[in-house]
Formats: structure tokens, C-alpha cells, sequence
């Protein structure tokens, strides 16, 4: 610790001593619920490792956005539910075409240096993001929001000034989109949309973001981060709503094994942590006000490999579609896992915003009347116990992954008398296997990208890059297609899944849910919010 | 004795090449790269970072460009992972934390491990020696990866007397269950080897004549028996230290203290190849280095040994 960062700390440690003194005698209670506040307005929570990046712009995991999310705050902010309420922007209109937003901003945001937040940091912020010379690997998230130019900014054929986003004056922002886009107000929660301070990039380059340096416009500012131990972050008092804000101090610890977060958790350094694989059913019901399960926006599943050149037996949709019905997926949920996930018949997450899980057919059947019509469409293509299937099945290296892989394979050889081989791999050769047509049989999940079915259902598309099956349906392309711009997709949805039960090029497992211990004393957690977007501003400690 | 050591470090160069070319050549050899995820990037976009880094040039270009700003600048490159640090920054903010639990840990290691042994080859078959030998089996089968949970689950959960982990800029209270961990089973050895050691000692002719002369069984030991003695020990503690100072990813991981090893290992996961160089190299060097300082040492307490 330099001497300068020394004196930054002590100086910043006694005003937020005082400011927080000051702030429990003036507020002993919650303004809206009336709750007694706790004195001690500090959470510390846990992530398993340490992100790639905390720059806006660079972001690309899901601990960093929650960190960004608190530092920087862009045009919307969800509230508990994941709805939309105003964050440096006020409003926004669009024009009729639905190809142009314009965004109206609060003329009272500001950085923490004071420097007002203008449209043109979002312009500068956008620009940056879309650029070769950052180099950002989600660049492509601009690309996604189908903003004008956004894919040749990034391909390095147009300068990023070309962006389709302009500012035409200090509080008026302008998106210029290639096509319509009905959840593109939901795109800009995501933290590679937040503005960033152009000045503090200018002067200190990749350096911004250590604490000395960052100015930043969120609830919240940068204290201290220590890789691979600690992020702490304390409020910002130039935020525009910081009267609001109830928690002082908030510490993001890295702690890698989860059970000894949990042993940390249970003596009161921690106010939440993960939930270890298989604890749940004991921890809830030791401790049933802390432990939580809520659905999480992803979907696990297995997928086949379709390429020629593949093995042959599994190029019929009989023999996959019997695979598929073979697994028992409410074993799997409820006593493989036994932590809130639910057995899925479709590869949509049941919980996605928008979206009705349609009638597919094996999902209303008895497990008996499944594996009947599993054994009936084997022995149809030709394999019983003379002549038995045998497969390859692959995963990536961890706990409940193979026990899955186990229940699963043991349910295929009772049923069916399919002999499986387990192969697990650590992941980067995993992904390569697997990206490379490498496999029989792959483990996949999957996590929305937004909340809205096309970030599941484009995998199916036979050009997407994440389409590792190489599954491969024109009239599946044209219904994703189609619902692009549709104003209502949710039946061009139902009958993508039913092709997916159909042709079966995977087989969608279960749902996860998020299952994490919550300290008692913490109050305002947005459960409700599906892709659990969480703001440090709305948390708050109740006196106990 | 000089010429020796130039020498040492004169071979340590080449070897150090060779650790070079070697780790660059096996890391790229492995499958997958930094960039790789579960979603795949668009091809520009991958471009963009490939060029960005320097991945988009020919394999010898890259190992030519990597060792000329290692040595002509001490510039280990950016973190392909934690893209806000570089390599440097991050070997600056892990290795010091490393280096002092680990220091600390040598210390507790050779001063326990050393007493427990030589009490127990003087005392040999009393209950002093049972009870030493007990104490270092014990430790030695309880590797660090049982004991750390077992300190986490008394100390924090049960006592709750110590943190449960992280470092806070190196704080005494953060230090004592990982510095506990880490050295039991160094100890452990170390308390082995000096008992053999000091135990064929006192069996040779000339400790035998020192007690003939009459002298105090106190010098004996400590006047003519520890030199030799210690011998054995001085070629285990040399890896020992280099191991203990850079890092253990078992004490990272489960006390969260942010030191080296987590970072190695967690930079092999990721294809990191810029910190898998800079932390090899590293630890190359401090083990060519330690060496070095043993055969001195050695050279020093031996009289046999000349150079």
C-alpha cells in the first residue's frame, strides 16, 4: 500500500464511518417498510472465482456484471421483479418503424468525480464496446442489440464514429437499430450498454479500473480489489439517488471451494453464499429462513451429434427420440439434485418472460408409458438385446455432472439395455471435443442471454455457432426466423419445441434453479427477478 | 568458490530457455486456448483479440516476441484472462502474499521439525521419541487439503477465534491457520529425516570419541553431532522453501488468501498463457536459485565439500 492509498483509505474509512453514524441516528428505519435498520449497513457475499474483467466494456461473466451493475448505471435498472424503471434514463420513445429509441436523461446523474453523465459518455461508451482496438469479447452484444453498423464497427470495416448512436444534446440519446427489435429496452440492463468516463480511460488506459483511478457513475464506487480475494465497493456520494441508498459497504470475496464458503457462511463472515451440490435438502430444512431455491435462466441437456460422419445409429430420430423418452427426469430433479430444479421436456426455461411451456406429449405421459414407447421405437430400429446400442457419452469434468451422466446412463441400460461409456474432460478439451464434432453424446447448458425464448431456441438454428449438435431443419430456421420481428412469436416457439421433441437432436434434462444461503437479516433481495439481477442499492440489513 | 557460483549461474540461463520454449510449446499443444467458451465467439470478434494479444502470428514469431520483452524489458505481457492486469501486476499483488505465509511456514516447519527430531534420536525408544514419531506420522498422513477444513470447521465454525479466510493485507489472525496447514507435513519430514540423520550420527566413531574425552552430552550434540546431521535435512529444505514460497494451491483455495498458486493453477484451466509463463519462470528461477543457495550452504557446513 502505497502512502497515498493509505491516506485514501483512512480518509475514505472515517467518512464512512461518520456519514454511516450519521445515517442510522437520522435513519433508524426503512423509509418505505418502516423495518429498524441494523447499525451495521455492510454485505459480503461470495463468488467462486475472480472475473475477467470489471470494465463496462470488457464485462463478460456473471459476478463481474453484478459488480458493474452496482459501480456504473446505465439508461434502465430492473426493480425486484425484472421489470424496467428508470435509471440514468428517464423515458424513451420509438419511432414508428421501431428502427430509431430515443432515450430522454436525467439531467441530475453524475460521476462520482462530479462531472455530470451526459448522453455523449454513452455514445463514447457504445463506441468503445463495438471496437477493434478494445478487442471486447462482447463486442458481439452490440451486434445482438442490432444496433445500425454495429457489425462492421466490430468486423473493423467502418470506424466505430459509424455506430448508429448518437447524441443530440446532452440528455437526448439516439439508437439507430437495422431492424426492429421488440426487447431491445430490456438489452440495455446489461452492463456493456453503461457509460464509462472517457477522460479517466484517456488518462490511465487499461489502469482505470484499479481504485485510485475509477470514476465511475453508479450507487456505488470502487474502494478496494484485491484479485483472487476481494472487491469492496462503498457508496457513492455523487449518485443521484443516494438518499436511497441504505447499504455502506458492500464485499465481494472470492472463495473457490463452496463448502468452505459454506463453513464461513454459517460463522457469520458471509451474508450469502452458494449452496454445495446435494446440501440443499439437509440445509433447508436445518435452516429454512436462509436457504433459497429460485429458478435460474438456464437448461440443462444432452446433445447428439448430428454430423455425417457421426455414428450412424444415432442419425435416426426414432433411436434419439427413444433416448430422450428413457430418461427419467423427474429422478433427476428431484432426487439426483434435489435443489428446486424442475424436469424439462422443453429446452426453453419454463420461467422465461413471455413464454408458455407448450403440450409436448412425453411431458403428460406416466414414466411407464414412456419407457413402453422408448423400448416399442428401439426395437422398431432394430436394436434389443441381441443386437444392443452402444454409446459414448461425454462430459466436462464435476461432481454433479457425472452423477447425472450415471442416473442417466443406468436409466438407458434398464429400459432399453443401452451399454453407455462415460468419458468426462476438463473443460477447455471438453469444448473442443465438442465444438470439433468429437463426441456421441455431450453434455450441454445453457443460460439465457436475456429474458426472452429466442436466447434458447436460436441454438436450434442450423447456422448458429452454438449449435453444436449440427442440427439442421429449414423449416425450424424459418419459424426463428420469423419470430425475429413477430409481435407475438410465442406460437412460432411452440412449434419449434415440438420439433425439437420430434427429431429430438437433444434432450432437455432439467431447469436449474439458483440455490444460495441468505442471511437473515437481509432484506430486499430480488427473488423474483428471473435472471437475478441483483443492485446493492435496493439491499438493506433489518435489525435483528 | 565465486567461479563455482558464476558457473551455476551461467547454466541456470540456458535452462531457463529451455524451461521457456518447453512450457510454451506444451501449453499451446493443449487443447482449447484463452478464448475459448461454452460460446463460441463470432469470428471478428475472435480476430479482433487474436490481434490484440499477438495470437494471430506465426508460433515462433510469438516465442521470440515473448522472450525478447521478458528479458530486455521485464515484460511478462497482459493477462489473457483478468484482462484489466497484467501479468506482472498480478505476480506483484500474489507472490507477496505467497512469499510471506510461505516464509512463515519454513520457519514453524524447520524449527519444529528439527526439535521434534533431534529430541527424539537422543531420547531414542523413550516416550519422548514415541511421542515425536507419533507427531510426525500423524502429520504426514494428514495431508493439507483434510487438515485445512478440519482448522476451518474448530477454529472459525466451532470457536470461532480466526477469520475463515482471506488475506486483508496480511494480518496475523489471517496467517496462523494457513501457515498450520501448509507446514505440518514439511514438518513432519523434516522432523524424519533429522531423527535418521542425528541417529546414524551418534553411532559414528567420532561422536563416540567425544564421549570417551569426557565431554558434556550437551556439546556433543551440539558442538559435533548438528553439522552432520543437519546435512540431509539442508538438501530437503532447498525444494521445500521454493515449494512452500510459491505457493500451494490446496492453502489458496481454501483460505481464499489470493496468493500464486491459485492463480497458476487457475491460469492452466483457463489457457492463460501469458500468466502460466510468467509464473513457471518464476518459479524456475527460485528453484535454480535455491539450489544454488543449498550447494553453497553446503559447501559451508561440510568440510569435505570444496568447490
Amino acid at each position: 500500500m502505497t502512502l497515498r492509498t493509505r491516506l485514501l483509505a483512512t480518509t475514505s474509512a472515517v467518512l464512512i464511518a461518520t456519514t454511516g453514524a450519521l445515517y442510522a441516528d437520522g435513519h433508524a428505519t426503512h423509509p418505505e417498510t418502516g423495518e429498524t435498520l441494523a447499525s451495521d449497513q455492510s454485505f459480503t457475499y461470495r463468488v467462486g472465482d475472480e472475473s475477467p474483467s470489471i470494465d463496462p466494456g470488457l464485462v463478460e461473466d456473471v459476478d463481474g456484471a453484478d459488480v458493474v451493475r452496482d459501480l456504473f448505471e446505465g439508461l434502465y435498472n430492473q426493480d425486484a421483479a425484472g421489470n424496467l424503471i428508470p435509471g440514468v434514463a428517464l423515458s424513451h420513445e420509438m419511432s414508428e418503424d421501431g428502427l430509431v429509441y430515443t432515450f430522454t436523461l436525467r439531467d441530475n446523474a453524475k460521476w462520482s468525480n462530479g462531472d455530470p453523465v451526459t448522453a455523449g459518455d454513452f455514445v463514447y461508451a457504445w463506441q468503445r464496446a463495438a471496437s477493434p482496438e478494445l478487442a471486447s469479447p462482447y463486442s458481439w452484444y452490440m451486434d445482438l442489440m442490432s444496433i445500425e453498423n454495429g457489425g462492421a464497427v466490430i468486423a473493423g470495416d467502418m470506424d466505430p464514429s459509424e455506430l448508429g448512436v448518437t447524441a443530440v444534446d446532452d440528455v437526448t440519446l439516439e439508437v439507430r437499430l437495422t431492424q426492429p427489435l421488440p426487447y431491445f429496452p430490456q438489452m440495455v440492463t446489461h452492463g456493456t450498454t453503461f457509460p464509462v468516463h472517457q477522460a479517466t480511460i484517456e488518462e490511465h488506459g487499461s489502469d482505470w479500473v484499479l481504485p485510485e483511478n475509477m470514476v465511475s457513475n453508479g450507487a456505488y464506487v470502487l474502494s478496494e480489489f484485491v484479485p483472487q480475494e476481494r472487491l469492496v465497493r462503498t457508496r457513492n456520494p455523487m449518485y443521484w439517488d443516494n438518499e436511497n441508498t441504505i447499504l455502506e459497504t458492500v464485499t465481494k470475496l472470492v472463495i473457490t471451494d463452496e463448502n468452505v464458503a459454506l463453513t464461513r457462511y454459517l460463522a457469520g463472515e458471509l451474508d450469502r453464499t452458494d449452496i454445495p451440490a446435494g446440501q440443499f435438502p439437509r440445509l433447508s430444512a436445518e435452516f429454512p429462513d436462509q436457504a433459497n431455491s429460485v429458478p435460474q435462466a438456464c437448461s440443462y441437456y444432452y446433445m447428439f451429434n448430428l454430423r455425417d460422419g457421426a455414428p450412424e445409429e444415432l442419425q435416426d430420430p426414432n433411436v434419439r427420440k427413444a433416448l430422450s423418452l428413457a430418461v427419467d427426469r423427474d429422478v433427476i430433479a428431484e432426487n439426483v439434485l434435489a435443489a428446486g430444479q424442475k424436469p424439462a421436456y422443453t429446452f426453453t426455461h419454463w420461467a422465461t418472460a413471455g413464454f408458455e411451456t407448450p403440450d409436448i406429449p412425453m411431458a403428460t405421459m406416466t414414466q411407464a408409458e414412456r419407457n413402453e414407447m422408448a423400448q416399442e421405437l428401439l426395437t422398431e430400429a432394430g436394436y434389443g438385446s441381441d443386437n444392443p446400442l452402444s454409446i459414448d457419452l461425454v462430459y466436462n469434468t464435476d461432481d454433479s455432472h457425472r452423477s447425472v451422466a450415471i442416473a442417466i446412463s443406468q436409466m438407458w441400460k434398464q429400459t432399453l439395455g443401452v451399454e453407455t461409456t462415460l468419458a468426462n474432460q476438463e473443460w477447455q478439451t471438453f469444448l473442443e471435443a465438442r465444438g470439433n464434432g468429437d463426441f456421441d453424446v455431450a453434455r450441454g447448458g445453457w443460460c439465457a442471454d436475456y429474458n426472452e425464448a429466442s436466447t434458447f431456441l436460436d441454438l436450434m438454428q442450423s447456422e448458429s455457432g452454438y449449435n453444436d449438435s449440427k442440427y439442421n431443419n429449414p423449416e425450424v430456421d424459418a419459424l426463428l426466423a420469423e419470430a425475429k420481428t413477430s409481435d407475438n412469436p410465442q406460437a412460432n416457439y411452440d412449434r419449434v419445441e415440438e420439433f425439437i421433441a420430434q427429431d429430438t437432436p437433444i434432450i432437455p434434462i432439467y431447469h436449474y434453479a439458483a440455490d444460495y444461503m441468505y442471511a437473515t437479516d437481509l432484506e430486499g433481495w430480488p427473488y423474483e427477478n428471473f435472471e437475478q439481477n441483483w443492485y446493492s442499492k435496493d439491499l438493506y440489513k433489518i435489525a435483528e | 568458490m565465486l567461479s563455482f557460483v558464476i558457473r551455476r549461474l551461467a547454466v541456470a540461463i540456458p535452462t531457463l530457455l529451455i524451461l521457456v520454449v518447453l512450457s510454451f510449446i506444451l501449453m499451446y499443444a493443449a487443447p482449447g486456448g484463452p478464448f475459448n467458451s461454452e460460446r463460441p465467439l463470432p469470428p471478428e470478434v475472435l480476430a479482433n483479440i487474436e490481434a490484440k494479444y499477438g495470437l494471430d502470428q506465426p508460433f515462433w514469431k510469438q516465442i521470440i516476441n515473448y522472450v525478447v520483452s521478458v528479458v530486455t524489458q521485464f515484460d511478462f505481457g497482459p493477462s489473457f484472462q483478468y484482462k484489466d492486469r497484467t501479468v506482472n501486476e498480478v505476480i506483484a499483488q500474489g507472490f507477496p502474499v505467497t512469499l510471506t505465509y510461505g516464509f512463515w511456514s519454513f520457519v514453524v516447519a524447520v524449527t519444529v521439525g528439527v526439535s521434534l527430531g533431534v529430541a527424539a534420536a537422543i531420547k531414542q525408544n523413550s516416550w519422548i521419541d514415541y511421542f515425536a514419531v507419533g507427531v510426525s506420522i500423524g502429520a504426514q498422513v494428514l495431508p493439507n487439503f483434510v487438515m485445512a477444513p478440519i482448522l476451518l470447521l474448530v477454529f472459525t465454525l466451532w470457536l470461532g477465534w480466526l477469520p475463515g479466510g482471506g488475506w486483508n493485507g496480511g494480518q496475523w489472525q489471517f496467517l496462523i491457520m494457513p501457515v498450520i496447514a501448509l507446514s505440518t507435513s514439511y514438518m513432519a519430514s523434516i522432523a524424519r529425516i533429522t531423527r535418521s540423520s542425528m541417529l546414524e550420527v551418534l553411532n559414528t566413531n567420532f561422536i563416540r570419541t567425544a564421549q570417551a574425552k569426557g565431554l558434556p552430552m550437551r556439546r556433543v550434540i551440539w558442538r559435533h553431532a548438528m553439522k552432520p546431521t543437519i546435512l540431509p535435512v539442508l538438501s530437503y529444505l532447498g525444494p521445500a522453501f521454493v515449494g512452500m514460497i510459491t505457493g500451494s494451491v490446496i492453502i489458496d483455495v481454501f483460505f481464499s488468501t489470493g496468493g500464486i498458486g491459485q492463480f497458476f493453477v487457475n491460469s492452466a484451466f483457463n489457457r492463460d498463457y501469458s500468466v502460466i509463463m510468467g509464473i513457471t519462470i518464476l518459479v524456475g528461477t527460485l528453484t535454480i536459485l535455491f539450489n544454488l543457495v543449498v550447494d553453497i550452504l553446503y559447501a559451508w557446513i561440510d568440510p569435505k565439500i570444496r568447490y
